[in-house]
């Protein structure tokens, strides 16, 4: 049995509050291009915001398996606000907690309070994309602060966040040892926020560049030692890639589901399109690989959550998934035909929304690079 | 086999290219956000003569080969597949149903006009109900004095909005079934005829689609094209012309993708070099090409089968089954080799992606190709 199953009445309660509070707000957010205040609110209201944080945090203390139940289940029915879900919980609040100090846990990560907030990663520049250790961003020390200059690129919740973790080279020598990692605060001098970035898919979450311009950062929003940044960025990558198959998988499945019954209620030569051979075989190996991107996807959250190294089974989860992904949200488009080029159906909103899962926390290129190397790196002559 | 393309056919294929890289590509980005064609840009296509690309030279048309009409597609497609989709619908549909099937008077009165380009023509078969079973249309007309009396609603009618004709397909006699079709010319602004509101779709956004719904609708009973309960005939008379279209546009779609991949490629250095110095990369960029070239050579085959006259639906299907498949796998992948860059609409290759869905989908879907396809096979029609 997969690891979630165990969460079936947590999933049912997770699904019936993605139905009724997050699906009505999908259209309009990836319409408008803006993040729903409602969501903002509501999920704060849930806890969402804190999944992995501890009580004392104002966190639900949930573990891996039922935060990749809670992803999957909102991109089930929308991918903007799952991905923001995904990219504040995993990436934002997850490595300031991770490696942060007892101080700097209490002042970025304080969910108990009445408002929420969400904290954005910086990793991605514009010339340092599937290479991230070639981070341009310069730290130069001055006496108790850092003065930081450079640029950060496809930052989810640019705008939204009134945190952000960020890389920057303190070692201008080169070499992923010269990398650290600050938080930045929102009101900073030099700090500011590009345009919003006009996407194929996940155009309700918040997308933008940030720009650092001599922003003066006091030492102590370092996180751990100098040096340590992109160490600490890439164990956070390993569980954030478990986030984005999660994602991809539930926008496989809302994608599936709305096909499934479409296939069922669509008459044409007289009987419903389901009862075609051609749908059929759609319709199976759609499930069939839902299936087992789903061990994928449960299986790596498992292993986090056993305290295992995850590393290749979060990037097999995370290429899988996404790959699954975009073979069914486009099948799901071709049962729906020509209804699924329009926005009648979601399923048009789910496959613009999948391409993201495919390039964002990693390419699938990357993946199968980091998938290799943890294979020829293991493997005994 | 010759594979050289005749100094006309060059000719055509360069006059569009020229257009297609200096007036099209610049704005085809606009375009797709405005989810419009501006009307000088539909003048200055007239211009050139590409409205008028299937019509006979006796009523101004420039009457090209088929294979110059696909070279003309793939190059608009290049830079705007909705642009392409326009003069397609228009030169494979509309004036080949008139052209084939008109009375002589129906051709006077329309062909100059469609030919140059002072009215533009759209399609009207699908329905809400009636897709890739296009036979159980329901629209209905029923003959009353001088008029057909329309009842029903056609749907995804490209360039409705500006379109002076419809060929609308219609249910004539209800017992017949499928046999009952008729189809007719429908003008714009006859009584009784209701524009949709623009569908909102995943590409393709400049291109306008709408439904078009009969109330009541009035349309006299000259518009009759053809014989009366022969219009599926006329429908499927044209599939084929159609689908050499969307062959062409899926091909133009894949090549642009493909160059910027390329481009993109050789120029975006990461862990020190260009990606092209990848073998990945380099494979990827191999399958691509390949793809694109094989699209290339049956979409070409089917245009010069076309026009040899002998049975080739399986043929032109299998074009076009391949060529859109094609387009969707190299629009993804160059989507890919962009990285972030692939996902934002600063790089074009983000409206390619989009662009390319819909010709697995129009003129027949994918399932429809493979339906058409196996049909000939079994049959031993090979």
């Amino acid at each position: 049995m997969f690891a979630d199953s165990k969460y079936a009445d947590f999933r049912k309660e997770v699904r019936e509050f993605c139905e009724q509070e997050i699906a009505p707000l999908a259209q309009q957010a990836d319409e408008t291009q803006q993040f729903p205040q409602a969501a903002l609110d509501r999920l704060h209201e849930k806890g969402w915001w804190a999944v992995f944080m501890p009580k004392d945090l104002g966190g639900l203390g949930l573990n891996a398996v039922q935060y990749s139940i809670i992803v999957e289940e909102v991109c089930r029915v929308d991918g903007s606000i799952g991905l923001t879900v995904a990219a504040h919980n995993s990436l934002g609040a997850g490595p300031i907690y991770n490696f942060g100090n007892d101080d700097q846990r209490r002042k970025y990560l304080h969910f108990g309070d009445p408002q929420g907030y969400l904290i954005a990663f910086g990793l991605t520049e514009p010339q340092a994309g599937s290479d991230a250790g070639g981070t341009k961003s310069f730290a130069d020390k001055d006496g108790a602060y850092y003065i930081l200059n450079g640029t950060k690129c496809w930052i989810t919740s640019a705008n939204l966040c009134k945190y952000a973790i960020i890389t920057a080279r303190t070692d201008k020598s080169g070499g992923v040892k010269g990398i650290s990692s600050f938080v930045l605060e929102k009101g900073m001098d030099g700090f500011s926020v590009g345009k919003k970035e006009d996407k194929m898919g996940c155009r309700g979450s918040d997308t933008a560049f940030l720009h650092f311009d001599d922003v003066k950062v006091p030492e102590e929003n370092r996180i751990g030692s100098e040096g340590e940044g992109f160490r600490q960025f890439m164990i956070t990558l390993d569980g954030g890639r478990i986030s984005i198959a999660a994602m991809a998988l539930g926008l496989a499945v809302g994608a599936f589901e709305i096909a499934s019954k479409y296939a069922k209620k669509r008459i044409q030569f007289g009987r419903p399109i389901g009862d075609f051979q051609a749908i059929q075989w759609k319709l199976a190996d759609m499930a069939c690989q839902i299936e087992a991107a789903r061990g994928l996807v449960y299986g790596a959250s498992q292993l986090k959550d056993d305290g295992e190294k995850f590393t290749q089974q979060s990037a097999m989860a995370k290429l899988y998934a996404s790959e699954v992904c975009n073979f069914c949200t486009s099948t799901a488009l071709t049962v729906l035909g020509a209804e699924g080029f329009t926005s009648r159906y979601p399923v048009e909103r789910m496959f613009r929304d999948m391409k993201l899962t495919e390039i964002g926390e990693g390419t699938s290129e990357i993946q199968r690079v980091v998938i290799a190397r943890e294979i020829l790196k293991n493997t005994q002559l | 086999m010759d594979f050289q393309l005749s100094e006309d056919q060059i000719m055509l294929r360069d006059t569009a290219r020229e257009f297609a890289e200096k007036r099209l590509k610049p704005v085809a980005e606009e375009l797709d956000a405005k989810g419009e064609t501006p009307m000088e840009l539909i003048q200055e296509t007239a211009e050139l003569g590409f409205f008028g690309l299937t019509a006979p030279e006796q009523y101004g048309g420039l009457g090209v080969d088929s294979l110059s009409y696909a070279l003309i597609i793939e190059e608009i497609s290049k830079a705007c597949a909705a642009h392409a989709i326009m003069i397609s619908v228009h030169n494979s549909l509309v004036i080949k149903a008139i052209n084939n099937f008109g009375t002589d008077e129906q051709k006077e009165k329309y062909l100059p006009k469609l030919a140059a380009g002072e009215i533009i023509g759209a399609y009207s078969l699908s329905e809400p109900n009636a897709g890739t079973d296009a036979g159980s249309l329901q629209c209905r007309a029923i003959k009353t004095g001088d008029n057909y009396v329309l009842n029903g609603t056609k749907s995804w009618v490209s360039s409705a909005k500006f379109a002076g004709i419809f060929i609308t397909f219609v249910l004539t006699n209800p017992e017949a079934g499928r046999k009952g079709v008729s189809c007719l010319i429908v003008e714009k602004d006859s009584p009784g005829m209701q524009l949709g509101v623009p569908e909102k779709k995943m590409g393709l956004k400049a291109s306008d689609t709408r439904e078009v719904s009969y109330l009541d609708g009035q349309v006299p009973v000259t518009q009759l094209l053809g014989e009366e309960e022969h219009g599926l005939r006329v429908a499927f008379s044209l599939l084929d012309a159609g689908r050499i279209g969307v062959s062409a546009q899926a091909l133009g779609i894949a090549e642009a993708a493909f160059d910027e991949a390329l481009s993109y490629a050789k120029e975006r250095e990461q862990f020190g070099r260009p990606l092209v110095d990848f073998q990945a990369t380099q494979f990827k960029l191999a399958e691509m090409a390949t793809r694109i070239e094989a699209s290339k050579l049956m979409t070409y085959r089917a245009a010069f089968l076309y026009d040899t006259g002998a049975r080739n639906s399986k043929e032109i299907s299998m074009a076009k089954l391949y060529a859109s498949q094609t387009a969707n796998y190299v629009t993804n992948e160059a989507v890919q080799i962009h990285g972030g860059y692939g996902y934002v609409k600063e790089y074009p290759v983000e409206r390619y992606f989009r662009d390319a869905r819909v010709t697995e989908i129009y003129e027949g879907t994918t399932e429809a190709q493979k339906m058409v396809i196996s049909r000939a096979l079994i049959k031993g029609d090979v």
